[in-house]
């Protein structure tokens, strides 16, 4: 049992900060807690600080609205936290849909439909060129063009203002992911966590590799959401650099050699000497 | 090197095909999902196009509300996903004076100034909707005595009034008729939601589907205040083949009946 919990430690961490930012917003709308009010679009911490969704807010910029102070700094806060952290953090602590593209990358390795369909047959840069139609069709529809669409949104205030046909989406994003394409939605498609991919560059917590103690039994591979970002399994020490890394730590949990742990990013100059050495 | 460059060319652009497609698809989507023109949204919205834009959709409008008025529409109601509005007939909105619902938006869709005077709320001034009577299936254009609407009015006798008339059909008895002035009804739905027949014969509806509008070609000229609703009216002239003269001189011209 303990070492169940050892081996899914960051998972539960995760699954906790999820579902417990749910419950506060739901608190919020069903019983009036004012602690976090609102949604992931918008949301009021302690009925003071603002916190916005950036994505959103350069789509209402993009559309030509008038951007209030509120949103200015409620999005600045929240690209500030995630460029510092580093790495996708939303995506696998915060969003919603999380929870569901997992559980659907869970059932397809019990179902071992990987061994039957190998080869992805679509490219993980889908998110950007969404990322870019977004802003493109914001622009000419002078209108947040994705948050009428927003699968993440739609879950979201499904599971807080209540569900509608919100169970439908949920279900189209489980099933596609299923028996579609294997990491789709989140992994191929989602200009939000492309957005976050994009500001998670740069951040502080990064995975790291020790090829010394790798065994190359690939385990993280099989788990990872994002599985090119662990290029450098078995072959070098490395920290995981690409911002596509959702930091969900699953490597370094599967991981029975230790070879896989959690960083801070190592100062560009130290890196630099590296390079040189 | 050739081939490379043939396929970056050639899968930039499939990349570009499909993305115009999708484009093309998700716009369409989009248009359809903000073309409902019949939403109420809360007190203080922005006209309905830069509402749309504005809103982000967060729903402390929503949360601020004590009676639960407000919703944000939901999926598969085919409403503007995520927007906030209100059916009155489930419940309308009690036209709170702290009005809750307005400060609290971050965005600015809900504009504090449109419902404050000299920086007093004042809920009066809100503009959801407007209350409309259907004339054939109220009771009391039957000549039934009912006055719900208008009891449940909080502008009771300004936004709706009573216009009585005699009933001609029994020679006795009168018509107390429900008339809604849209100058002051706010559109908060307690008379659609009062209503006694089985579906409201009086409900609300957003101003630009349920007002006229002049325009510039006539006014009121025994009002001199109706001066200013057409102060940047412009003439236009239109010439035709007839009208390029002066009108007499089109009348006096005989050479075009003696032509042939
Ligand atoms: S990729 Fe998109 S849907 Fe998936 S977890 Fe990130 S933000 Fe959520
Ligand atoms: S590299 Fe590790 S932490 Fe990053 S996404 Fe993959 S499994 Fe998660
Ligand atoms: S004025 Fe009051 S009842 Fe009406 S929508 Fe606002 S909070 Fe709700
Ligand atoms: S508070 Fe403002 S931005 Fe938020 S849902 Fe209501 S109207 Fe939209
Ligand atoms: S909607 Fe009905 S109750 Fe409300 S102000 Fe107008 S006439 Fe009165």
């Amino acid at each position: 049992m303990t070492n169940f919990i050892y081996k899914h430690r960051f998972l539960i961490l995760r699954r906790i900060v999820q579902v417990g930012l749910m419950l506060l917003y739901i608190g919020a709308n069903v019983w009036g807690w004012k602690f976090l009010q609102g949604n992931l679009s918008t949301s009021l911490l302690l009925e003071s600080v603002p916190l916005s969704d950036p994505y959103a807010v350069l789509q209402m910029f993009v559309a030509g609205a008038i951007v209030s102070t509120n949103l200015i700094i409620g999005a600045l806060i929240i690209t500030l936290f995630y460029l510092v952290l580093g790495g996708r953090v939303f995506c696998a602590w915060v969003c919603p849909v999380n929870m569901i593209t997992d559980a659907a990358a869970y059932v397809r390795r019990k179902l071992q439909l990987d061994s039957v369909s190998k080869k992805q047959p679509a490219s993980r840069t889908i998110r950007y060129w969404v990322l870019g139609l977004s802003l493109v069709l914001s622009y000419v529809l002078a209108i947040g063009a994705f948050e009428f669409i927003s699968p993440i949104a739609i879950t979201h205030r499904a599971i807080i203002f209540g569900m509608g046909l919100g169970w439908a989406m949920m279900l189209i994003i489980f099933l596609f992911d299923l028996l579609v394409l294997r990491n789709g939605w989140c992994g191929h498609i989602c200009p939000l966590g492309g957005l976050y991919a994009i500001i998670g560059k740069v951040g502080l917590i990064r995975v790291a590799h020790d090829e010394s103690k790798c065994t190359v039994c690939m385990k993280c591979k099989v788990v990872c959401p994002e599985m090119h970002v662990l290029h450098m399994v078995g072959k070098s020490s490395e920290q995981v650099l690409l911002g596509e890394c959702t930091n969900c730590g699953r490597c370094i949990e599967v991981c029975d050699d230790d070879a896989l742990n959690f960083s801070i990013r190592k100062l560009a100059k130290e890196r630099g000497n590296e390079t040189n050495n | 090197m050739g081939t490379t460059r043939r396929e970056f060319i050639l899968s930039t652009t499939r990349a570009i095909g499909l993305a115009t497609l999708g484009g093309l698809v998700w716009g369409a989507y989009v248009d359809e999902v903000t073309a409902n023109k019949l939403m109420l949204r809360p007190p203080a919205a922005l006209d309905e196009a830069d509402f749309l834009r504005q809103c982000i959709k967060c729903g402390l409008c929503v949360e601020a509300c004590p009676f639960d008025t407000l919703q944000l529409a939901r999926a598969g109601s085919n409403k503007p996903l995520g927007t906030p509005y209100f059916e009155p007939r489930d419940v309308p909105c009690y036209m709170c004076p702290e009005i809750p619902c307005v400060p609290v938006c971050p965005t600015g869709a809900l504009d504090i100034t449109k419902v404050s005077t000299n920086n007093e709320l004042d809920i009066n001034k809100a503009q959801m909707g407007v209350a409309v009577v259907d004339a054939k299936n109220c009771v009391a254009f039957w000549g039934i005595q009912c006055d719900a609407c208008y009891r449940a009015c909080p502008l009771l006798d300004k936004a709706i009034y009573l216009e009585y008339s005699k009933n001609e059909r029994t020679g006795k008895h009168a018509f107390l008729k429900p008339i809604v002035d849209s100058d002051f009804c706010t559109g908060c739905g307690l008379c659609e939601r009062a209503c006694v027949t089985q579906k409201a014969a009086i409900f609300v509806l957003p101003r630009e589907v349920a007002l006229g509008k002049v325009g510039d070609h006539y006014i009121k000229g025994w009002d001199s205040s109706d001066d200013k609703r057409v102060k940047n009216a412009q003439a236009t002239t239109t010439q035709t083949e007839i009208s390029k003269e002066s009108a007499i001189d089109s009348l006096n011209d005989t050479e075009v009946l003696l032509d042939d």
